[in-house]
């Protein structure tokens, strides 16, 4: 049974939305800001009023309100009470339940060990940096044992190197305790390294709900596709091993070498910006290198996006203004492009 | 830490002990035509003496005291308990707002003739104006430290399993205190200056009335006493307060 169903829910942007959560599975919600991931969430955890059904473990929850649903949540800024200590902020759920002191006791050291902030127990959020909040707001979360867990691009506010590592500590977590979880974020690598499955949310529309790979590979439409950042995907027609972890696969009627050692390659993809673009002949080796034709230029923000066509096929790049304002191309001209050999990624053949 | 720090005198007495240095050579030396009109700081501090041993300061202070602790402890509770009630409850706030923004600016010493004649005049007039005072600032300080909890402290409460009472008493105003402080500290020294000020217009006892007395009698000295109280008294009951929300609010802002 899912853990989480939603059934026509609208409020805001969001209209007639339908989403299961599997038991014990991280849903990342993924969407440029303002699609409406926040507003799900808060839903789920009835801090709004809403159209349509919530179910919790098959259970509607339509009327009962935020206090008995739950669901621990993990906001964005995080929201730790300044004027309490770290203990006393992870003790507040447990008191709201007026438990006895020594369980709330017991329970507050048991999670400040198991996310390692013993040490912080009586100080105030004000004192704590970035990484220990974060802790110690999971830990807030956690503490009332919630069988669902909300988080809001709890890492938005980090430096990237503790982002990264709290991102696999919060993996592990949920992994261990096992809790049904849903992670927004805006961010398509981070929902790729956390999500079980990913659902990208446009303009409050779930427009594919699948496995990370999947949606980077198989988006469903154009306008997943263009928020992943509009990748060439190419299907491969043959794919023979070369030895030392390198691979040719045929796609387009293009030998491209890609980095890969093991099952037999369905797909590669490559982002617009990882393909090179010169007027005349780059020297090196002829590895990953073709000539193709300008089909059409367009100019985006800030960069130039420029369709060629290249064997069989046609493929996107993409270049900043200043660089393109260097070269002198037009629609119909030949150009030579080199395909970023680590750049590549490639899909696995499954059934195998 | 560094307001615990202002209220220990340390070097701030430095400054006024030269004021009163100058005022005593200028006044002695006769630098100001009269002695009469300018007294030296040590007559003050003689006439205080005497003023006290007689027991006519203690009497009018206290008188003063008791209004002001009154009338500002009774507006100032009931500014907070409505402020919460308005600060909580949105249809409430609605309801009153435009009410209370219309009385609000009335200064308390404007209500003096209409109360003059609606309680007459006996103690509950100078208390009714203290309350005035206090109720209507404190009140709007509260609506504001209240409304101004950040919501998503309150949704984390909630999510937490806290019921709506229990928010209010352990998030919304601890989180609100420090507004609430704001409002009864400005509210504590202003208390005295209006209490003088009624006594001086309306009421036959206390600080203020004993100010007019002096003032008749051309008791320049009486009337710096009666300012002298006055200013130490604006600033005890300020620096009280900024006390009490130090204790406890400075560990955790």
């Amino acid at each position: 049974m899912p853990s989480i169903t939603l059934k026509n829910i609208s409020k805001y942007v969001c209209q007639d939305v339908n989403l299961e959560v599997l038991d014990k599975e991280l849903l990342v919600l993924l969407g440029p800001n303002g699609a409406g991931k926040t507003t799900l969430v808060n839903i789920i955890a009835g801090l709004t009023d809403y159209g349509g059904s919530v179910f919790l473990d098959g259970v509607p929850v339509d009327k009962l309100p935020a206090h008995k649903r739950g669901v621990g949540y993990l906001f964005q800024d995080l929201a730790l009470f300044p004027h309490l200590d770290v203990a006393a902020n992870m003790a507040y759920g447990l008191m709201s339940q007026q438990q006895p002191r020594d369980r709330v006791e017991a329970r507050v050291n048991e999670l400040l060990q198991m996310m390692k902030i013993k040490h912080l127990s009586s100080r105030y959020p004000k004192d704590l940096s970035g990484g220990e909040k974060q802790r110690v707001a999971l830990a807030r979360a956690l503490a009332l044992s919630p069988k669902v867990l909300l988080l809001d691009e709890p890492l938005s506010s980090l430096d990237v190197q503790t982002a990264k590592y709290l991102r696999t500590e919060l993996r592990q977590v949920q992994r261990k305790l096992g809790i049904t979880t849903v992670y927004v974020t805006h961010d398509l690598q981070e929902a790729e390294e956390m999500a079980d499955r990913i659902a990208v949310l446009q303009n409050g529309h779930l427009e594919q709900v699948s496995k990370p790979e999947e949606v980077f590979f198989y988006p469903k439409n154009e306008k997943v596709s263009d928020f992943i950042g509009a990748p060439n995907i190419l299907d491969c027609d043959y794919c023979r091993s070369l030895g030392k972890g390198v691979m040719e696969v045929g796609c387009g009627g293009l030998p491209i070498i890609v980095p890969h050692d093991g099952n037999s390659v369905q797909r590669i993809a490559l982002f617009p910006h990882d393909i090179y673009i010169s007027e005349t002949k780059p020297p090196g080796p002829e590895v990953n290198r073709f000539k193709g034709t300008v089909i059409s230029i367009t100019h985006a923000d800030a960069t130039v996006r420029i369709r060629l066509k290249v064997g069989s096929t046609s493929l996107l790049a993409e270049m900043p203004h200043h660089m393109f304002g260097d070269m002198n191309l037009a629609v119909g001209k030949e150009v030579f492009l080199i395909l970023k050999l680590r750049r590549i990624r490639v899909y696995e053949n499954k059934d195998l | 830490m560094s307001r615990l720090r202002r209220l220990r005198p340390g070097w701030g007495v430095l400054p006024v002990a030269i004021f009163l240095a100058v005022w005593e050579i200028v006044a002695r030396l006769n630098m100001v035509p009269g002695q009469f009109f300018f007294p030296p700081f040590s007559a003050v501090v003689l006439e205080f003496y005497y003023l006290t041993a007689n027991g006519v300061l203690g009497e009018n202070f206290l008188s003063s005291l008791t209004r002001v602790l009154i009338g500002f402890c009774a507006g100032s509770i009931a500014g907070i308990v409505m402020g919460i009630v308005m600060g909580w409850r949105d249809g409430i706030n609605k309801a009153l707002n435009p009410i209370i923004s219309l009385l609000y600016p009335i200064p308390a010493l404007g209500w003096l003739p209409l109360l003059m004649l609606w309680i007459g005049i006996n103690e509950m007039l100078p208390i009714t104006i203290i309350f005035i005072c206090s109720f209507f600032p404190v009140l709007y300080n509260t609506v504001t430290g209240i409304r101004n909890v950040d919501q998503d402290y309150i949704h984390a409460a909630r999510t937490l399993g806290a019921s709506d009472s229990r928010i209010l008493a352990t998030v919304v105003m601890p989180l609100a205190l420090p507004n609430i402080f704001t409002g009864l500290r400005l509210e504590a020294g202003m208390a005295w200056r209006v209490i003088i000020a009624a006594e001086m217009v309306a009421i036959p006892t206390g600080i203020g009335a004993l100010l007019m007395k002096a003032e008749s009698l051309i008791r320049i000295d009486i009337i710096i006493v009666c300012l002298v109280v006055l200013a130490v008294m604006c600033l005890a009951f300020e620096k009280f307060f900024e006390y009490l929300e130090d204790k406890m609010t400075a560990k955790w802002r």
